[in-house]
């Protein structure tokens, strides 16, 4: 039997809807920027400079922690964690220690068809320190360059108890918190750098090492999997794992040994005496009526106001995104339909890309899509079909889809056959196919499935499929 | 001399005594910046409640466009882009920023003999120490050359130089004054602070100081609504005075004891009682204090690694190597002892039995003063054990350095204000009481203190000035 996996996780993810940084003024959106042009005396750490909590972050921090079922501090302190680095321009980073902003959730987590739940241990806020950037690869790189643009920008720390018990449950984690903190909009995942995972593995009864540095979604289900049969593969040749810090490397997907517990960094962690103590227990109830329905809850309206699957009810209120883009289709079209296609095939064909629901066409253009299908301007292969070349379109560089769906039902000549053509293509096609209708008169039911696939084709897929099959019914018992 | 006709020429005519100047009271001088203020206040182009003051800044407090040490080695060349709030608010009110004085290194002293630029000598005995670690600030004031100056008190840094200068010096309630541009040491202690040579010029510049800003979270906005000038009233009646008697024990120089209590007496005459109260925790306030102080120094001067500003020698090799040579280059020996004395509490295994623990008497020691309060309204000590020491004396003890600020430090570990008046001699060496106060009563402190000055005449200039 397998050994049993246990993963804790520490996320930290840069609340980079927030206009300005952590502790000065300076904006977060730097992503475009030169470097070092996004900073001032505080995120730079001249001396002197002072810094100043930025009181929407801790309002943000709040929201997540009640979003996650936490408890919230009565207040909260900041502290120093004391190292050198060059791009920790005060020497120390600003964090939170004792007296985290909030502690003690749970959330729950989808794996293979049941639920379980993930507690978290605590959320805290902290600053980010800049970004080294090396000539071409670290090992080669004469020198290191540092870019303070991203130094003060605000950040949670999410700690998970160590209750995930596989990488792809780890996974499945990450998705549902990132997509959590997008329902709150103060996350917005999509952005580089937005999300910094180190990871605790341990195989049940052995030691644990951290993994440190995975800074992409896909990148976490990799590096556990690395790190777990690293970890097999010691057991089973009898070596002891022993505590320690490694590093991922995703380019070569492997961890590799960073410090082990005797060399374990030691961080003189103590207050912050520049930025006093927070009370924010008042704060909790004012932020409580604010917060905004979350996916859990979302899925369960959806359930009842459109009467539509438990199955696509997840799949629509996972991301935000995906569940208002739903919602406008639901008011305009039967909300079943529009389940069906949002959830299955716009869904489907995104995921198939690897892309966001924001790649897609709007909305509106899916209720026109759904509209012809509906009155029977077009075939649900069709439908498809339009979907599939509105995506692979793209947009145009204004952001606007290069087509709308009227163009590529025109040009595509999409709209469906009248009946006579059909009923010719299906004269035509039992007059090629006498062995098939032999078939079908001998008791093979396939046998209708291949003509009717051959008539589609003839069709070019532009007939109803169902008509399709009534009208070779009709045609076979009148001859 | 006769007075001057102009603030110009005023201001001409300190530059030119400060050039002659045996004190090294200064690091950097300002003085082109500083002569054209002074003209453009003769021409009315500039006003305020500071007008073409002389205003001397220790070094340790931010000025744009003008070099910012600290009287260390690794800061050298550095020009900061930016104006500490109270610089700014000097600025706004007309002042005539002469300089930057010099200081003990990162204000880590007792004497300003730690400065990489040289010991500041005391204008009343040049073979002697001004005091510090703002010795540059009341030497300035002292020598006549500025008319007042900030100072910062992290452990008595205002008030230690100002009794051995035979000036006054305020440290305000923490809080009360922004720090924002100061150059941190201790930050959980530290103030800025007035150098006068008369209250009424300390409550002047106190009022132009002090006040809230959104910049440093700990100030507070209490100054906002006192104007301390308004309480430059001779009158102590009904005052009662508290004689805190820890601060007058072992090793008090004798001379020291009989004016402070002359100046107690002075005060119980001029209508104010006394009475002996009783801070029994004092006798931990130097370990507590020395503990908190370097433990929040290792960390604030963690940011000085000559890659962003500052001292830059020598080929630059990995990052390790390099922070760590320029570092040793950078400080001094008693900056490297409370760094390395600092880091060492805060240590895994050590952080509860040192910081720890000295928050705990911290506390304890702002609840002896609390409950004294209760029954006094101010309160009168020595400032400094004894008068100026000589150059050299302890330099190579630092130990019996740290003890000298023993009577100064309770006042910071409890937060509270205190302001050192000239109450006598010893010899030709001026020698300081501290009058200390409740929270946020400089008001009081300064009543106290005027009257005081009103009633001796222990403001004098030093021989020859
Ligand atoms: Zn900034």
């Amino acid at each position: 039997m397998d050994d049993e996996v246990i993963i804790g996780l520490e996320i930290h993810c840069q609340l980079n809807k927030l206009n300005s940084k952590l502790f000065c003024g300076c904006s977060t959106k730097h992503h475009e920027a030169e470097p070092n042009t996004h900073t001032c005396p505080v995120c730079l750490g001249l001396p002197g400079a002072l810094p100043v909590i930025n009181k929407k972050a801790v309002e943000y921090t709040i929201m997540v922690g009640l979003a996650l079922n936490c408890q919230i501090a009565e207040h909260t302190q900041f502290y120093r964690k004391n190292y050198y680095y060059p791009d920790l321009p005060r020497g120390f980073q600003i964090t939170q220690y004792d007296y985290p902003i909030a502690a003690d959730g749970i959330i729950t987590v989808d794996t293979d068809g049941h639920e379980r739940t993930i507690r978290i241990r605590r959320v805290h806020m902290e600053e980010d320190p800049g970004r080294l950037v090396h000539q071409g690869s670290i090992e080669t790189s004469k020198f290191v360059l540092v870019d303070y643009n991203r130094s003060g920008m605000p950040l949670i720390e999410v700690v998970t108890e160590p209750d995930l018990r596989s990488p792809k449950e780890a996974r499945r984690f990450i998705n549902k918190l990132r997509n959590i903190l997008e329902y709150l909009d103060v996350f917005d995942g999509s952005l580089p750098g937005a999300l910094r995972v180190d990871a605790n593995i341990s195989l049940r009864g052995g030691a644990r090492a951290e993994v440190k540095n995975i800074s992409s979604y896909k990148g976490v289900e990799r590096a556990l999997l690395f790190e777990i049969s690293r970890q097999q593969n010691m057991k089973r040749r009898g070596v002891k794992v022993v505590q320690e810090t490694r590093h991922y490397d995703d380019e070569r997907n492997c961890t590799i040994t960073l410090r082990s517990k005797e060399q374990a960094e030691e961080y003189r962690y103590f207050p912050e005496a520049d930025l006093v103590p927070l009370s924010v227990s008042g704060w909790q109830h004012a932020l409580k009526e604010k917060l905004p329905e979350l996916p859990d809850a979302k899925r369960e309206r959806f359930k009842g106001q459109y009467g539509i699957s438990d199955n696509h009810a997840k799949v629509l209120t996972a991301e935000i995104r995906v569940a208002n883009y739903y919602e406008y289709v639901a008011s305009k079209i039967d909300p079943l339909l529009a389940a069906t296609w949002v959830a299955d095939y716009l869904k489907g064909e995104l995921n198939y890309r690897d892309r966001d629901i924001r790649d897609a066409f709007g909305p509106d253009k899916m209720v026109y899509i759904l509209q012809q299908f509906r009155s029977g301007v077009i075939t649900d292969k069709g439908a498809v079909e339009v979907i599939r070349t509105l995506l692979d379109e793209g947009v145009s560089p204004n952001g606007e889809p290069r087509s709308e769906p009227q163009d590529v039902i025109r040009n595509k000549n999409l709209a469906r056959v009248e009946s006579d053509v059909t009923r010719t293509a299906c004269a035509e096609v039992l007059k090629e196919n006498v062995a098939a209708i032999a078939d079908f008169r001998s008791g093979k039911a396939q046998a209708l499935n291949y003509l009717v696939g051959m008539v589609m084709k003839k069709t070019r897929g532009r007939a109803d499929p169902a008509e399709v099959n009534l009208l070779l019914r009709e045609l076979l018992e009148c001859t | 001399m006769p007075a001057a006709s102009s603030y110009a020429e005023s201001a001409q005519r300190t530059f030119e005594r400060i050039e002659k100047s045996k004190l090294n009271a200064f690091i950097t001088l300002n003085k082109q910046q500083a002569l054209q203020t002074a003209r453009d206040v003769d021409d009315g182009k500039v006003t305020g409640r500071l007008a073409g003051m002389t205003v001397a800044v220790k070094d340790c407090i931010t000025t744009k466009g003008l070099q910012t040490t600290c009287a260390s080695k690794i800061l050298t060349g550095y020009v900061p882009p930016f104006d500490a709030e109270v610089v700014a608010r000097l600025r706004h009110e007309g002042a005539v920023i002469t300089g930057k004085t010099n200081m003990d290194e990162f204000a880590m002293g007792t004497s300003t003999e730690s400065s990489y630029y040289g010991p500041t000598r005391n204008p009343w005995d040049l073979t002697r120490v001004p005091g510090g670690s703002s010795g540059g600030s009341a030497a300035a004031v002292a020598g006549l050359e500025s008319r007042m100056a900030l100072g910062t008190d992290t452990g008595g840094s205002v008030r230690c130089p100002a009794a051995f200068c035979g000036v006054v010096g305020i440290k305000p309630t923490y809080g009360l004054v922004s720090r924002y541009g100061v150059v941190e040491y201790a930050n959980s202690l530290e103030q800025v602070g007035p150098i006068a040579r008369n209250v009424p010029d300390a409550a002047l510049l106190l009022d132009v100081i002090a006040g809230g800003d959104p910049k440093d979270s700990t100030s507070v906005a209490e100054a906002d609504k006192v104007t301390y000038t308004d309480h430059l009233v001779d009158d102590v009646k009904g005052l009662t005075i508290g004689v805190p008697e820890e601060f007058f024990g072992e090793g008090l120089d004798k001379r020291v004891e009989k004016a402070v209590w002359d100046g107690i007496m002075t005060l119980n005459k001029l209508g104010a009682d006394y009475r002996k109260v009783s801070l029994p925790h004092t006798k931990y306030s130097l370990s507590a204090y020395y503990i908190i102080a370097m433990c929040e120094a290792s960390s604030n001067l963690a940011r000085f690694d000559g890659l962003r500003y500052g001292l830059r020698t020598g080929k630059d090799e990995n990052w390790h190597t390099t922070f760590s040579r320029i570092r040793a280059e950078g400080f001094g020996a008693e900056v490297k002892r409370r760094i390395m004395l600092g880091t060492y509490a805060l240590s895994e295994g050590y952080y509860g039995q040192y910081y720890l623990k000295a928050l705990q008497v911290r506390t304890l020691i702002k609840n002896d003063f609390e409950r004294a309060f209760k029954d006094v309204d101010v309160m009168a000590a020595p400032t400094m054990p004894a008068p100026a020491f000589r150059l050299g004396e302890k330099t190579d003890d630092p130990l019996s350095m740290y003890l000298a600020d023993v009577n100064t430090l309770p006042v910071n570990l409890a937060g509270i204000p205190s302001i050192s008046v000239p109450c006598g001699f010893a010899g030709r060496l001026p020698i300081g009481m501290q009058l200390m106060g409740k929270f946020f009563d400089e008001p009081l402190l300064i009543r106290t203190a005027y009257t005081f000055e009103c009633n001796t005449d222990f403001q004098k200039l030093p021989e020859g000035f």
